[in-house]
């Protein structure tokens, strides 16, 4: 146990992440944490990719010429979460515009609130 | 030779949308143009490369020179040519349609490129971290689109889509996560066979399968992580609905599909058998819930968009069960529905430009007044349901047939009931239209503009503006209604076009 804890922690901070992540976007009624609780699940997500990629006494992936030189770390997943970090700030973006949107129409951020202010329409 | 212009189907598209916008800086109509050339020609290639794939075999070609498992490869069989086609062929058409309804703007059409770029992509990848890109540009794409509507409605929708849909796609990933753990491998031919490996009961692979299926399910919209997919569907523009509703979760449904037999293979759920019971009881339920939700809805919308979440239920139960039949029948019906719900959500937004009546009770006496579009809805609606020669007959037909065969005697009944239901629904709405006497939101609309005293709190958003129906929304319900009977009187051509490939995806 202690072990397991020592080597694999940053697993730990993933189920740390995914769930305040989860967490946040269920149980916050205003629109920009529910954002800020989607980054934080897919920032869990990539924590998982990187942990994935360690290699003990790994070196970063560059080949000399001639070869040799590793172990390496994995580069692959570093590579995919380099895409899905851009992928997250484009959503964030989009969804950011949409907040700012109800804002414009309804005056408020807050899920109660607008439920209150629909009801009324 | 063909191999080569693969690519393109992706490219195309994408540049399409830097186009539009570049036309868009000129005037919008020079965008709608540039949209209507782009996709006119990606349903020109779309439709020759599909031929070839069908005739000759399986295309595929390594992205920018690195060869798979390595690169990123794009892949056309005759599966994947159909969903393509069929997405080049309904962008173009509802597009048609889009040009007179939408709000418009030139980020519009951008939007409408962008998302047939991800569709397209979803189509042809042959990896599955590029299919998690193509998912999220498709996501990207709708959100945008669900709010180009303009109101606030509709952009509370697009946040609540893009919270779950954002979620799925993340748990998505999480899967392709597991799977690489396990394999170290990306490619979806390579991942079969180092699975297989890798060993199917291993909590690796168990646990990539579980993440991908629930959620490709939330982007497919399964009860219950169905719940975006009314709201989105319900605020969209009436031409954005129509788009959506007939091809992302057809896609998404697709992918799972796709996920299923090309990357877990059959023996998958041979050597996991409860793999497969939980997705036909999660598919099951679906089926049930959606139909007796979409019965308790008033708005047409709402309803239409219920019954997309029974329909894919249905798709899912024949690509679980697994039998040639019944993977046939869910191809099919994924193809109908699409072409079925696209036409109806392109009906409903004609009927509400005309007469803006968004209810069932406010559809009383519409087809008196305009027979030719009442008429096709209801062929459509009856198609749906499952009445033959209509392509929604042979859809459910050949996954009951497979259901029977592979013994799932429960799932044959969900099925029966689930069409009894769907006469529920679609039924009632038939009756008010041809048998019940005229609404006043109908009345008002046929009185050539003379408007009585009390039409003016009953209408929706949109008042009547025209006494006619489009030249283009008719001619669009019309021809998804003759589609929709054609594709089911030629339905045995199709069997055999899609035997060789439906065998290679079934072969374990």
């Amino acid at each position: 146990m202690i072990e397991l804890l020592t080597t694999k922690y940053t697993y730990l901070v993933v189920v740390a992440l995914l769930g305040i992540g989860a967490y946040v976007m269920i149980e916050s009624d205003n629109f920009v944490k529910k954002i800020i609780g989607m980054n934080v699940f897919q920032t869990g997500i990539f924590v998982f990719f990187i942990s994935s990629a360690f290699h003990t006494a790994g070196r970063s992936p560059v080949v000399q010429s001639g070869g040799g030189g590793g172990p390496f770390v994995s580069p692959l997943p570093q590579v995919l979460i380099l895409t899905a970090i851009v992928v997250g700030v484009s959503l964030t973006a989009v969804a950011l515009g949409l907040v700012v949107r109800i804002y414009e129409r309804y005056g408020t951020i807050n899920e109660r609130t607008l439920e209150e202010v629909r009801a009324d329409e | 030779m063909s191999d080569t212009l693969l690519p393109l189907l992706v490219a195309l598209p994408l540049l399409g949308a830097v186009l539009a916008v570049a036309a868009g800086l000129a005037s919008e109509r020079a965008a709608a143009a540039v949209t209507t050339l782009v996709l006119a020609a990606q349903t020109g290639l779309a439709g020759w490369l599909g031929s070839q794939a069908v005739l000759d075999g399986p295309l595929s070609v390594g992205v920018g020179g690195f060869v798979a498992p390595y690169g990123i490869e794009l892949v056309v069989d005759g599966l994947s040519a159909a969903v393509l086609v069929l997405v080049a062929v309904v962008s173009l058409a509802v597009l048609a349609f889009a040009t007179e309804d939408a709000p418009g703007g030139t980020a519009f059409y951008a939007q409408y490129l962008l998302l047939v770029t991800g569709l397209s992509g979803m189509a042809v990848t042959g990896d599955v971290f590029n299919l998690y890109v193509f998912l999220e540009i498709t996501g990207l794409a709708t959100y945008a689109l669900v709010a180009s509507a303009g109101t606030g409605r509709s952009a509370v929708s697009a946040l609540k889509y893009l919270l779950f849909g954002t979620v799925a796609a993340s748990l998505y990933l999480l899967g392709v996560g597991y799977a690489l753990m396990a394999t170290g491998t990306l490619n979806m031919a390579d991942l079969a066979t180092e699975l297989a490996a890798a060993g199917y009961d291993s909590p690796l692979v168990l646990a990539s399968f579980g993440f991908i299926v629930v959620g490709l399910a939330t982007k497919t919209a399964l009860f219950p992580l169905h719940t975006w997919q009314p709201d989105a569907y319900a605020d969209a523009p009436d031409s954005v609905s129509a788009l959506i509703a007939a091809l992302v979760s057809t896609v998404a449904a697709y992918a799972l599909l796709r996920l299923i037999y090309t990357v877990y293979t059959p023996a998958f759920f041979e050597a996991v058998p409860v793999a497969r019971d939980a997705l036909v009881a999660f598919a099951a339920v679906s089926i049930v819930v959606g139909s007796v939700l979409a019965v308790t809805q008033s708005e047409i919308k709402r309803m239409l968009a219920y019954s997309s979440v029974s329909q894919y239920g249905l798709v899912v139960v024949g690509l679980a069960i697994g039998t040639p039949a019944a993977v046939f029948g869910a191809v099919v019906h994924l193809l109908g529905h699409a072409i079925m719900k696209g036409g109806l959500f392109v009906a409903a937004g004609a009927v509400a430009d005309l007469t803006g009546a968004r209810t069932v009770d406010e559809y009383a006496g519409l087809a008196d007044r305009f027979p030719v579009l009442g008429g096709a809805s209801a062929v459509l609606m009856l198609a749906m349901v499952g009445v033959p020669p209509a392509v929604g007959f042979a859809g459910k037909w050949y996954i009951a047939l497979g259901a029977v065969r592979a013994g799932s005697w429960p799932v044959a009944v969900v099925i029966f009931a689930s069409t009894l239901l769907t006469l529920a629904y679609f039924a009632l709405l038939v009756e008010r239209m041809f048998v019940a006497p005229a609404s006043e939101s109908v009345l008002a609309a046929t009185d050539g503009g003379r408007d009585g005293d009390d039409d003016t709190d009953a209408l929706g958003p949109s008042p009547p503006s025209a006494s006619r129906p489009s030249r283009r929304a008719l001619a669009l319900v019309v021809g998804a209604a003759v589609v929709a009977i054609v594709l089911g009187v030629v339905v045995t051509d199709l069997g055999t076009a899609l035997e060789p490939t439906i065998d290679t995806l079934l072969s374990p």
